[in-house]
């Protein structure tokens, strides 16, 4: 890439070739920090050098700012890697702030506490893979008793699959019921296509050659928004064995599923969708590893609904979407806390689902401080302990 | 002719719009790189106001697409005027078949819609295409093919090139995300809530009547109120309507009329919830801070 990038770069003559040469480092280090940088930009790069916006660091930095920033993120986190580059002022190899996850006040708080720990990316990388070799996903299986027929897996909890093979096979079924609900819910939308209004543009378009006397009647239907599926997950200590797989069923869910969104909560929220969604595997690792910092140990439910209330409702909810909180409701902050959110987060989208493991168990009854709290604005609270209870939520989906 | 950002600035600001130094820098690029301009932030933080001010800055019309939710070619771009069209086939029944077609299907039958007009003008327009996250997907990568070639093809007509590059403004809220490609088509800025210098500079250019020391009270009072925990955080729209209320109600110092300052402060929330948080206690505190 940075080939290309150099070669497009050199182009007017008037220009040394030590200031190309620069530029397309740097493009090579916006890269690097997940910029969406190309030959097109750096030519222009060029010009702007050209044009008398090498004057000053401040106005060249500005310059640049606006062409190679493509989001709030960018925008924010552009001064840093400038200065570090142009002016040599605290150089560090890779920022840690990928991607559009930054957003979040919350994702921020996590990497200002983390980001200082690191000293160098590839140390940092095989932390990460040695993490996720042990137990990323399956967290905990290696503890839980007892083994259960291959066949039966769809109706095993959870908590009982101790064979890593099979718990695997579990994960890769979690996927697949994650796309298999699409299909059947577009399916559910093709049967329905008849429109109830005309269509005048074509109808003329298509009635020309009639003399413009409509024969063929061509009709409209407004366009069906797709279900928006937003994931809330539980990631707390409480929630351990579940998480993995969870994990791979949101993994299928953003796959599939046009607009998903996916969030993990435990004592703050970080919005991961950006990092499961991330092509670069090893890039992805990094950044779900870092705001899975925290993971496993108490649950602020209500604060996390706050934050996501406060920050990401706007964009992340249209009126078809439907909110799939995955918890088992203990709740260490404030409840009442929790109820009031529950009741503004109702108010944003058309179903809240909430999918509770325990309820799987015998003698369950919702009696955490956080469920109560939070029961009257729940749509649908349903068991969520092994894949057919994942999968009879399928036919309450397509009704939305 | 690309104008330095110095006369950008000035400009912007003789049509009443008052830029930091790194929006003058942005227009200044966006004419030199003919690209896009991109602008992102809160509502009511005066993005729509950019290209207005743009547009009289360089002496050119505005030509604004607001984009919905369903916006289609037909809105976009061109479309056939039909009722037109069925006269003229009635009218000249029996005439060959094709050459009917033709006649139809001319400049004359043809409506334009922004984006065709926007490119059909001589003197470059200002281009605004509003609140573009609120399109459909598709509809933004047909905007990409659009703002990349500034070329129209028209089945019927034949292509339609540019006859000069508009100046193209683009505004989103954050309601979704935009794509990437898009993106990079683009030259990014964030606007943010101005600063307290520039909002009082804003007040004062904005509206006849509001005095230095009341802007500069009005500014850092809007600041605090920012500050707040607010469901709806008052833009800069609202600054100006509450600062024209507090003209109009002859307040000279906010000072002298603690109790209108918290009547009139309902053309800052916008939100019953945001109401009763702010209560008489919360704006006097607020105000007891506001030098």
């Amino acid at each position: 890439m940075t080939d290309s990038a150099s070669s497009a770069v050199v182009g007017p003559n008037d220009v040394p070739r030590l200031v190309s040469a620069r530029i397309a480092t740097f493009l090579k280090v916006l890269r690097d920090n997940a910029f969406a940088v190309g030959p097109s930009e750096g030519q222009d790069a060029l010009t702007l050098v050209t044009s008398g916006y090498a004057a000053r660091p401040s106005l060249l930095r500005s310059a640049f700012k606006h062409l190679f920033s493509a989001n709030k993120a960018d925008w924010e986190k552009f001064d840093r890697l400038f200065d570090a580059f142009w002016l040599r002022k605290h150089v560090r190899s890779r920022s840690v702030a990928t991607g559009s996850v930054a957003n979040s006040p919350s994702v921020q708080g996590l990497l200002s506490g983390s980001g200082k720990e690191q000293t160098s990316g590839s140390a940092l990388m095989d932390e990460i893979l040695t993490e996720s070799g042990t137990d990323h996903e399956g967290a905990g299986e290696g503890r839980m008793e007892g083994a259960s027929a291959a066949e039966n897996l769809v109706e095993t909890d959870f908590r009982k699959i101790a064979d890593p093979a099979q718990m695997e096979e579990a994960h890769a079924v979690a996927a697949q019921l994650a796309r298999a609900m699409l299909i059947r819910l577009t399916r559910r939308d093709l049967a329905r296509r008849h429109g109830y209004t005309l269509h005048l543009r074509r109808t003329i378009h298509r009635n020309i050659s009639h003399g413009g006397v409509p024969i063929s009647l061509v009709k409209r239907q407004r366009k069906e928004k797709p279900l928006r599926l937003v994931v809330l997950l539980d990631a707390s200590g409480s929630m351990s064995m579940y998480t993995g797989v969870f994990l791979r069923f949101i993994h299928g869910v953003l796959d599939t599923f046009r607009g998903a969104e996916a969030f993990l909560f435990h004592t703050r929220l970080a919005h991961i969708s950006d990092a499961m969604r991330d092509k670069n595997p090893a890039r992805a690792l990094d950044r779900l590893s870092i705001m899975a910092q925290g993971a496993g140990g108490g649950t602020k439910i209500g604060e996390s609904l706050e934050t996501f209330n406060r920050w990401h409702v706007q964009r992340v909810l249209h009126s078809r979407s439907c909110v799939m909180i995955v918890s088992d409701g203990y709740e260490t902050g404030d409840a009442a806390l929790l109820g009031r959110e529950m009741a503004r987060l109702a108010k944003r989208c058309r179903r809240i689902v909430w999918l509770n493991p325990m309820m799987g168990w015998q003698g369950y009854m919702p009696e955490a401080s956080g469920i109560k709290a939070a029961l009257p604005h729940i749509d649908l609270l349903a068991p969520a302990n092994t894949l057919r209870s994942l999968a009879d939520l399928e036919p309450y989906l397509a009704k939305l | 002719m690309p104008l330095s950002r110095e006369e950008i600035a000035e400009r912007l600001a003789e049509a009443g719009y008052i830029a930091d130094d790194e929006l003058a820098t942005a227009i200044a690029i966006m004419q030199l790189l003919k690209r896009p301009l991109l602008l992102e932030g809160e509502a009511g933080v005066g993005k729509t106001e950019v290209a207005k001010a743009l547009a009289s800055a360089c002496a050119t019309s505005l030509i604004r697409l607001q984009c919905y939710e369903g916006l289609d070619q037909s809105a976009a771009l061109y479309e056939w005027n039909y009722q037109r069209q069925l006269l003229a086939i009635q009218a000249h029944q029996g005439k060959d078949a094709s050459q009917i077609e033709d006649y139809i299907f001319s400049e004359k039958y043809l409506l334009e819609r922004p984006l065709l007009a926007a490119i059909r003008q001589d003197n470059p327009p200002v281009l605004l295409i509003d609140e573009v996250d609120r399109a459909d997907e598709e509809f933004e990568a047909f905007l990409l093919e659009i703002l990349s070639d500034f070329q129209v093809s028209i089945p019927e007509l034949g292509t339609v090139r540019a006859v000069s590059i508009p100046h193209v403004v683009l505004t989103s809220n954050g309601t979704r995300e935009l794509s990437d490609a898009l993106r990079r088509r683009c030259l990014y800025h964030y606007v943010d809530y101005p600063d307290i210098e520039r909002e009082t500079r804003i007040i004062m250019a904005r509206i006849s009547g509001a005095s230095a020391t009341l802007s500069l009270q009005i500014a850092r009072m809007v600041e605090k109120v920012r500050k707040e925990d607010l469901r709806k955080v008052p833009g800069v729209a609202e600054t100006l309507d509450w600062a024209a209320a507090l003209v109009g109600l002859d307040v000279s110092d906010l000072h002298d009329r603690p109790e209108l300052v918290h009547e009139t402060l309902m053309c800052l929330l916008k939100t019953h919830e945001d109401k009763t948080r702010m209560t008489r206690e919360v704006t006097e505190r607020l105000l007891g801070r506001v030098a």
